[in-house]
Formats: structure tokens, sequence, C-alpha cells
């Protein structure tokens, strides 16, 4: 239990909250261009008043309204990316890994931690699309798998927030087989009969997708959401025409059968209690 | 007639002159063949000199050769044609992409599965290239399972240029069922084995790859994307293919020692398309040197282990 002796080391509680947002006074809707104060945007859970439209936000403010009283212990907060490969592509990955850091204030695209959601005790994994466009790599994948293993430990549920372009393509094959640990770790925690809830959100797509995203007791989903396995762009090529209208949404995954249910964000954490406890009593 | 890729015209012109003086030779009556002799020995030299020195993209362009043996040829060689192929995912159709079924080797019954390319165009296409639905792995998973059941081991040939990325593959939820694979295969009691005889590409090749053993073939490549594909999105262009090639470490050699694989299997001199009869025999005799090793294990000490060697993969720092 090597890990775990580190892992206890590396646990904090922040005591200061960063927002990924800049602090401007004021928020235009991507979708519809509804002008609101920062504030209020932020008091609807940075979704539109108007069109509900959900906008991409962070693991800490995932947090934010998941936690109670956004009171949370994070695990491993500061494990970065080694650069197995020395790769190189118009940039060096250590040189990307090093100004993503700066720039983002996060040390990986993933964030994971522990604390209650309506009183009950869970892990959250949540990752950041800002981190290499969310990309999986060796620290998403063993945050992940300590996190499954934390709860585990600890008999919580896990709930997995996904956004991600998926496998990040600077660690190759490594990046490849966090698919395949992550999941390895799945079957540990279906095991022992720990629920697993995976939300997608907007995007969730390549591998991360082929992997733990779509392997949760239930699989529940943000509206409007880009999901699925191919890029739309990809898939467009391949089929040499336009896709259809509303192709890779949310409503559309969840009409094929891959999702359980959607959820609008104002309701996400009493949705997730609300299941949590008809699985337990 | 024999397809050369452009490294080795050496070999291509050794090869013309040596059906040539086999022809001469034949014509005239001649006794003497010692010129014949040695247009073959300098045949294996030059190949043996080109294959050592081969670049990772051109391990690559080796891995997609026309002439390699597939998935099937595999089968049938190894099983000596005691093999039943059975087909479909018992939902939406039968995948010619992914194919599979029982076949023995020297007695003891196997469970094959593999993604399968066409010989030729008409096949290419028929066989969708390689590129598997998500019945196909739904097939795969299917087969796996029925495995399980009557306790046979399994072995997966991987050779695919990715998942194909279509808009049916996405209403039937491709990013699941290769999901759904790799999970189940966490979960399998019977001993698995994987070789990728060709190209390894990313989430399609990883949807039947989770093994007790991975192996390689000596010239085939794994990994998270193409080189192509690779070079079009990190470099904005198709020109960096070679360079991506190597930027990725996809080569069995450079596999094997990031410890992500478990072994390569040697190619005959010249690359497997030059030599099918080789190419099975060394493959059958790994896979049942494998077997012999992996059945002495008990089932749950195998899915431990399997559950241990992916946990473990992966280059991180635990910073402060
Ligand atoms: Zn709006």
């Amino acid at each position: 239990m090597g890990w775990f002796k580190r892992m206890t080391e590396g646990i904090r509680t922040p005591t200061t909250e960063k927002k990924e947002t800049p602090e401007g006074l004021w928020y235009k809707c991507r979708s519809c261009n509804h002008v609101v104060s920062s504030e209020e945007h932020a008091n609807s859970l940075w979704v539109c008043e108007k069109c509900a439209y959900h906008e991409r936000i962070s693991s800490l403010q995932y947090f934010q309204v998941l936690f109670d009283n956004n009171r949370y212990t994070e695990i491993n907060p500061h494990m970065i990316s080694g650069d197995p490969l020395s790769f190189e592509d118009t940039k060096k990955y250590a040189d990307r890994l090093q100004a993503s850091i700066r720039k983002t204030g996060l040390h990986d695209a993933v964030r994971t931690a522990a604390g209650n959601v309506n009183r009950k005790k869970v892990v959250v994994a949540c990752m950041d699309f800002q981190f290499i466009g969310g990309s999986m790599g060796s620290v998403v994948g063993e945050k992940i798998a300590r996190a499954i293993d934390y709860a585990i430990e600890h008999n919580s549920p896990f709930i997995l927030i996904s956004k991600s372009g998926g496998a990040r393509m600077m660690e190759a094959a490594f990046s490849l087989m966090q698919m395949a640990k992550t999941s390895a770790k799945l079957t540990q925690l279906s095991e022992k009969k720990i629920p697993y809830i995976s939300m997608l959100t907007d995007p969730t797509t390549g591998g991360v997708t082929a992997s733990f995203a779509m392997l949760g007791d239930v699989n529940i989903a943000e509206p409007g959401a880009l999901i699925g396995f191919a890029g739309p762009r990809v898939v467009k090529e391949t089929i040499g025409k336009e896709l259809p209208e509303g192709f890779q949404t949310s409503e559309f995954v969840l009409e094929h059968g891959f999702l359980d249910f959607i959820v609008d964000r104002k309701n996400l954490k009493e949705r997730i209690g609300q299941f949590l406890s008809l699985i337990k009593n | 007639m024999a397809v050369y890729l452009e490294f080795e015209k050496p070999i291509q012109e050794l090869q013309e002159q040596l059906e040539n003086q086999k022809q001469v030779k034949e014509k005239s009556k001649l006794k003497s063949d010692d010129s014949i002799k040695e247009l073959e020995q300098r045949l294996i030299e030059t190949k043996k000199e080109i294959y050592a020195g081969l670049s990772p993209w051109q391990k690559v362009q080796v891995s997609r050769h026309p002439e390699r043996p597939y998935t099937l040829a595999y089968i049938n060689a190894i099983t000596g044609g005691d093999f039943i192929e059975l087909h479909g995912d018992r939902g939406v159709r039968d995948d010619k992409a992914m194919v599979g079924g029982f076949g023995s080797i020297d007695g003891k019954t196997f469970m094959f599965v593999g993604q399968q390319k066409g010989i030729n165009t008409k096949m290419r296409q028929y066989r969708n290239f390689g590129m598997a639905n998500p019945e196909g792995y739904r097939k795969a998973l299917r087969l796996f399972r029925l495995a399980e059941k009557f306790n046979k081991p399994i072995v997966c040939f991987i050779d695919t240029p990715g998942a194909f990325p279509g808009l049916e593959a996405e209403e039937r939820g491709q990013g699941e069922a290769i999901a759904r694979n790799i999970y189940e295969m966490f979960n399998l009691k019977v001993p698995v084995i994987a070789i990728v005889i060709g190209e390894g590409a990313s989430g399609g090749a990883l949807g039947i790859g989770v093994a007790d053993k991975v192996l390689m073939m000596e010239y085939t490549w794994y990994s998270v994307i193409s080189p192509e594909s690779c070079s079009s999105i990190l470099w904005r262009s198709w020109d960096y293919k070679e360079i991506a090639a190597d930027a990725l470490k996809l080569t069995s050699d450079n596999m094997l020692g990031n410890g992500l694989i478990d072994g390569i299997i040697k190619e005959p001199i010249g690359g497997a398309h030059s030599n099918h009869v080789e190419a099975f025999e060394s493959v059958k005799a790994e896979i049942i040197k494998q077997y012999d090793s992996l059945k002495r294990l008990k089932p749950e000490v195998r899915v431990n282990n399997r559950i241990e060697k992916y946990s473990s993969m992966g280059v991180f720092v635990e910073g402060d």
C-alpha cells in the first residue's frame, strides 16, 4: 500500500476557491447571446437562464455544484505527468505540459475528491477540458484508478464527470492503456457492489467514451452535450455527407439507448442524491 | 504478381534475377546452378540487411503489406483446418470485419477471435478494411462468453486500422461496445492471449486486446493513433507521418521496452509476407508456449495478474 501513504500525504482541503472563468462583470451566452452579470450566471450554475445552454465548466465548479457546502478533500492534487516518450511534435510535450499548468493552474486534466453529496459520502472524479482538451494520459488514468481504490476503501459511491477529447496522443500507447487500466479498476468497484455513476458532459469523445464514460451502472448526461466515439468531423469525412441535425448530442445518445437520463445542472445534485438513496435503501 | 514496398526494390531486383536464372537453367538444361545458389544467398543477405534497418514508418508499411497473412489465414493454418467459424452478434448482424470461432491446436480447443482484412479489392470492401462496427465487438464478446462457458482459452488476432467511424456505428454505440469488451475481458477466467499480427490501432485494437499475454509480431505497430492521423492532428498536415511514426514509439521493440506488451514474435527473414508458413509456425509455437504457462495458474490469479498488469501502466510524478 505504498501509494496509499503517499495519497494520504497528498490530501488537502482547499481553502481558496479558484474560478476558471475570468472575473469579468458580464457573461454573454455562447448559444443565444443573452447577457447576464457573472454573479447571476454563477448563481444559475453557469447555465443560461434564457436558453438553458450549459456552459462548459471546470472541476472546481462541478465540485461547487455537488459537494455540500463546497467542502471536500482532494486526492493526489499534485500528481503531474511524466514524459515517457520524450514526445515532440510542433512543440515539446514537456513544454506543452508546463505551459498548460501555468495557464490553467491545474496539474492535469482530472481532479479527484472525497466529500458529501446530500450528506452521503462519495468520491468524485471530474475532468477539466481546459487542460490539453481534457485528454487522458497517465495522470488521468492513475488518478481515476486511485479514486476508485479510495471509493472501495471507504465503501463510497463513485461519480465520474467526463469532459474529454479522448486519449492524449503525446503519451501514445501509454494513453491507450489508461482505457484498460480504468476499466480494470471499475471491475473491482463493481465486485464490491459499490455504485458508479458516469456523467457525460460536453464534450465526451474518443477513448474516454470507449472506456469509463460508458461503463456506469447508470450513464447520465447534461443536455446538449457532444457525446460520441469518433468526432463529428471524422464521421462526416467517412460518410461523405452532412450529418443529421442533433447527431451525437446527449438527446441522440439517450434515444439510441446509451444513456439512462439527461439531467439539468440545477437538478444534478438532487438526482444523484435520489439515485444513491434508492440504491441504498 | 508479388507486391514490393519502395525500400524492397533491391529485394525485387534480386528476386527477378533469380527467376531469370532459373528459367535459363531450365531451358538450357545446364547442370551447374552455382549462380542460382549465389543469388539465393545474396537475396537472403539483402533481406536481412534491409529488414534490420527498417525505420518505424517502414515497419508500419510492412504491417500493412497486402500479402501479409490475415487472421483467418493464421487460424486455418494453426488449426490445420479444424476450425468452425461462428457468426453474428445476435442483435444487429454479422460483422465481416470481425471473425471468430472454435478451433483446435494439437487436439486442444481454443476460441479464436480477430479482425479480418480482405485479400483483394472486392474482399477489402466486404471486410470493411478490417474496421469493425459495434456489432463486431459484440460478436467478439459473445464468443468470449461462449469460450468462458466451455472453459476454452481465447486467442485474439489484432489487425485493424481502427474501429469504424461511421454514422451507424455511432448510433449503435461504438464507444460503449469497445468499453464493454475492455471491461468484460478483465472478468474472463480463461487464459487470454492477444497477438498483433498487423495494425494495432487504438481503441479498435484494444476492444479485443485485453489479455494475460499481449504479443506483437516483429514488424507490426500498436498505438493510440495511426501515424497519418497523428500527423494531421498535431502537425496539421499529412506530411509528418514518418516523424509521427517515430514519435509514437509504436514498434514492437519500443512497446516491449516500455512494458506495454509482453513479448515479440520474430518474423521470417523479409517479413511475414515473404514466408507465410514460417510465420504460421512461429505464431502457433508461441500460442502453445504461452498457453502452457498460463494454464498452470488458478483463474483468480490470472484475473488478478491481468488487472495488476494494466493498473501499473503509466508514467507520472507524484508531486509535492
Ligand atoms: Zn442562452
